[in-house]
């Protein structure tokens, strides 16, 4: 740590200022001195830099297929060996035209389906995260800073959401869910089982982040800058999110960061399950799930998705501890 | 005319299950505008709880807080409002009472912001005109307070309770963080800011070397009670009830070490607000308790609580 090059100031004398210089001598904030530690950090280049990558493909995944010239529902039943469905060819089929081959069975280019996949993972996951700190942040906030009888209800109703068993509300409810909107034979869009699975992880994420979030506010609230800024007449508004907030930053972006990569392996964990995304849409978990029939065959199958999802979620993960060593070096060393 | 008049100031405490903490139990004083009232005694006496009760941080249990002859003890947030301008608070830690993630310059305008008010050639002239009367570089405005030492710390904190010309400040233990070489430049400080600006002050501190070079008047406090409250030299030359005595001859005095033979050693500790004895407080530690001062609370009558103070009956 080279904690005395970074804090620039108390070199004066506080009896003896120097006279004006004309310009607006401007500090470090505490953000900036996060950002400077983030950067000198190479596991943190490194992971964030996959991140914005898979950030990137989700996000321009239609104009990749553009340029790859093949869809994620485009099947090449002619590429298939005829007798039991294996593609043709080397590992799977790969080719110039198939960089990760073909999917046994349906004929479908594996390397625009985990593109897709990617997209699909992380809408839901970056989604469920937010929509989970939102809830989490507003509840605890509201919990720490007014006490009472508030932070007692809010606190029943977190170790009730933290008592509910996950895996067996998700496989009792999907199925229910759609029942009640959809017909037994109807064809339930994909859009529905996505907010279906964002609305279960919010109801089950929220209570780390509440809880994470009361903590702070109640350590924070009795320091004497939020007297400070009582005894000068400031409302609720005002402490809450200037006096406040501006603090629980950096504890809220680390929670973020760790919460999207156990949302990506809770959505493929469900939809291998098979109470997630379904089938056609592609997505890690259906690809994962169908490829286990062809693991003796197509190896290379289960490979691709597997390696994926593992990078994904590592890359998050180390870039989420690296921001908290950076917002809190104290913490870690 | 008094500037602030209390009465009978209360705060109880419930603690579950064991009852009430009396930490203020009826003080009664007056600070006249441009006083300095020190208001001394051991930690646990009540002297900070009286200080937030003050500025209204704290609402009393029970007593009068008459401000300018309006009675504010039971103001909500609004009916606080146009007193928060006249009442502010210097703190006791000055790493703890800076918003660590606000500039130097948001931090002193947050008592303008919040009240909304406009000074004349702008909020930005107003800040750099404060920190250079506590001592501080204007420019430093963009800076945060990790940027700076103890010392200039409590000069942002000064600033921030100079921000809306208060009439009255309360500073609870302002310099007790500091170094002492510190310490002094701080207190000239308020010093000279109370002289120009005609402040009032209630400067809590249980540094009585502190309270004797700042304060005009000086009340001490035991056990969530006044014991005694008079002039400076009074006390300090003077000092009437046993406590006060006790609690003077425990400074050390590095020009007359003859007087350490003097000392006055209590014996037992502070007994427990939860439950605090019958007639006097002070009597389980007194050496000149008698059966009076189990019966009968003593009254603060001529400026001291003793049935028996030195010098003869008050």
């Amino acid at each position: 740590m080279s904690l005395s090059s970074e804090i620039v100031g108390p070199e004066l004398a506080p009896d003896a200022p120097p006279p004006p210089t004309g310009v607006d001598v401007a500090g470090r904030s505490p953000g900036q001195l996060a950002r400077a530690r983030l950067r000198r950090d190479r596991v943190a280049l490194v992971s964030g830099g996959a991140l914005v990558f898979f950030l990137l493909v989700a996000i321009l995944a239609p104009l990749i297929e553009l340029v790859y010239g093949v869809g994620p529902y485009d099947q090449f039943q002619e590429k298939l060996r005829r007798s039991d469905g294996m593609p043709l060819g080397y590992a799977g089929g790969i080719s110039g035209e198939h960089w990760f081959g073909l999917e046994p069975g349906s004929g479908r280019d594996i390397f625009i389906r985990l593109v897709y996949g990617i997209r699909t993972s992380l809408f839901i996951a970056i989604t469920a995260a937010l929509l989970t700190s939102l809830i989490g942040i507003t509840l605890g906030t509201l919990a720490g800073y007014l006490g009472g009888w508030v932070d007692s209800v809010i606190g029943w109703v977190t170790d009730f959401a933290l008592a509910l068993p996950f895996l067996i509300f998700a496989l009792a409810v999907m199925p229910t869910v759609e029942l009640r909107f959809y017909g037994p034979r109807d064809e339930v869009p994909t859009w529905f089982r996505v907010a279906v699975l964002i609305a279960i992880f919010a109801t089950f994420g929220w209570t780390s982040m509440a809880r994470l979030v009361r903590g702070q506010v109640i350590s924070l609230r009795e320091r004497e800058f939020v007297e400070a800024a009582r005894a000068s007449g400031a409302g609720l508004g005002h402490m809450l999110f200037r006096q406040l907030l501006p603090n629980l930053w950096a504890p809220i972006l680390v929670s973020f960061s760790l919460a999207v990569p156990a949302y990506v392996t809770g959505e493929a964990a469900l939809s291998f399950l098979n109470i997630g995304i379904r089938d056609p849409t592609p997505d890690f978990g259906v690809m994962i799930f169908r490829s286990i029939d062809w693991l003796q065959g197509d190896p290379a199958y289960v490979f691709f998705p597997g390696i994926t999802i593992f990078v994904l979620v590592l890359a998050f993960n180390l870039f989420g501890d690296a921001l908290r060593d950076a917002l809190d070096p104290k913490s870690s060393r | 005319m008094t500037l602030l008049q209390v009465e009978g100031l209360t705060k109880h405490f419930p603690v579950r299950g064991r009852g009430l903490v009396r930490a203020v139990d009826g003080v009664d004083f007056g600070v006249a505008p441009g006083e300095t009232l020190g208001l001394v005694g051991e930690s646990g006496c009540g002297k900070t709880t009286t200080g937030r009760m003050l500025v209204r941080l704290l609402e009393p249990t029970g007593g009068r807080i008459v401000f300018e002859g309006r009675d504010i003890s039971h103001l909500g947030r609004r009916g606080l409002r146009p007193l928060r301008q006249d009442l502010q608070i210097i703190f006791q830690d000055p790493y703890a009472s800076l918003n660590p993630r606000h500039t130097v310059g948001r931090i002193v305008a947050t008592p303008l912001e919040v009240n909304g008010i406009r000074p004349p050639g702008g909020v930005r002239q107003r800040v750099r005109e404060l920190l250079e009367l506590v001592g501080l570089n204007p420019e430093h405005y963009n800076r945060y307070p990790h940027e700076f030492s103890g010392g200039q710390r409590q000069r942002i904190g000064i600033a921030r309770a100079l921000a809306l010309r208060p009439k009255l400040i309360v500073a609870d233990e302002p310099v007790s963080a500091l170094d002492v070489s510190i310490q002094a430049q701080v207190v000239n400080l308020l010093r000279g800011l109370q002289r120009d600006l005609g402040l009032a002050f209630v400067f809590i501190a249980h540094d009585l070397a502190v309270v004797r070079h700042f304060c005009q008047r000086v009340a001490v406090m035991y056990l969530g009670r006044i014991v005694e409250i008079g002039d400076r030299e009074q006390i300090y030359e003077r000092p009437r009830h046993p406590y006060t005595r006790a609690l003077l001859s425990a400074v050390p005095e590095v020009t007359a070490p003859a007087r350490a033979s003097g000392r006055i050693r209590l014996a037992g500790d502070v007994p427990t607000p939860l439950d605090p004895p019958s007639g006097c407080r002070f009597r389980g530690r007194c050496w000149k308790a008698r059966e009076v001062c189990a019966t009968t609370e003593p009254p603060l009558a001529g400026g001291v609580a003793c049935h028996f103070p030195e010098g003869g009956a008050g």
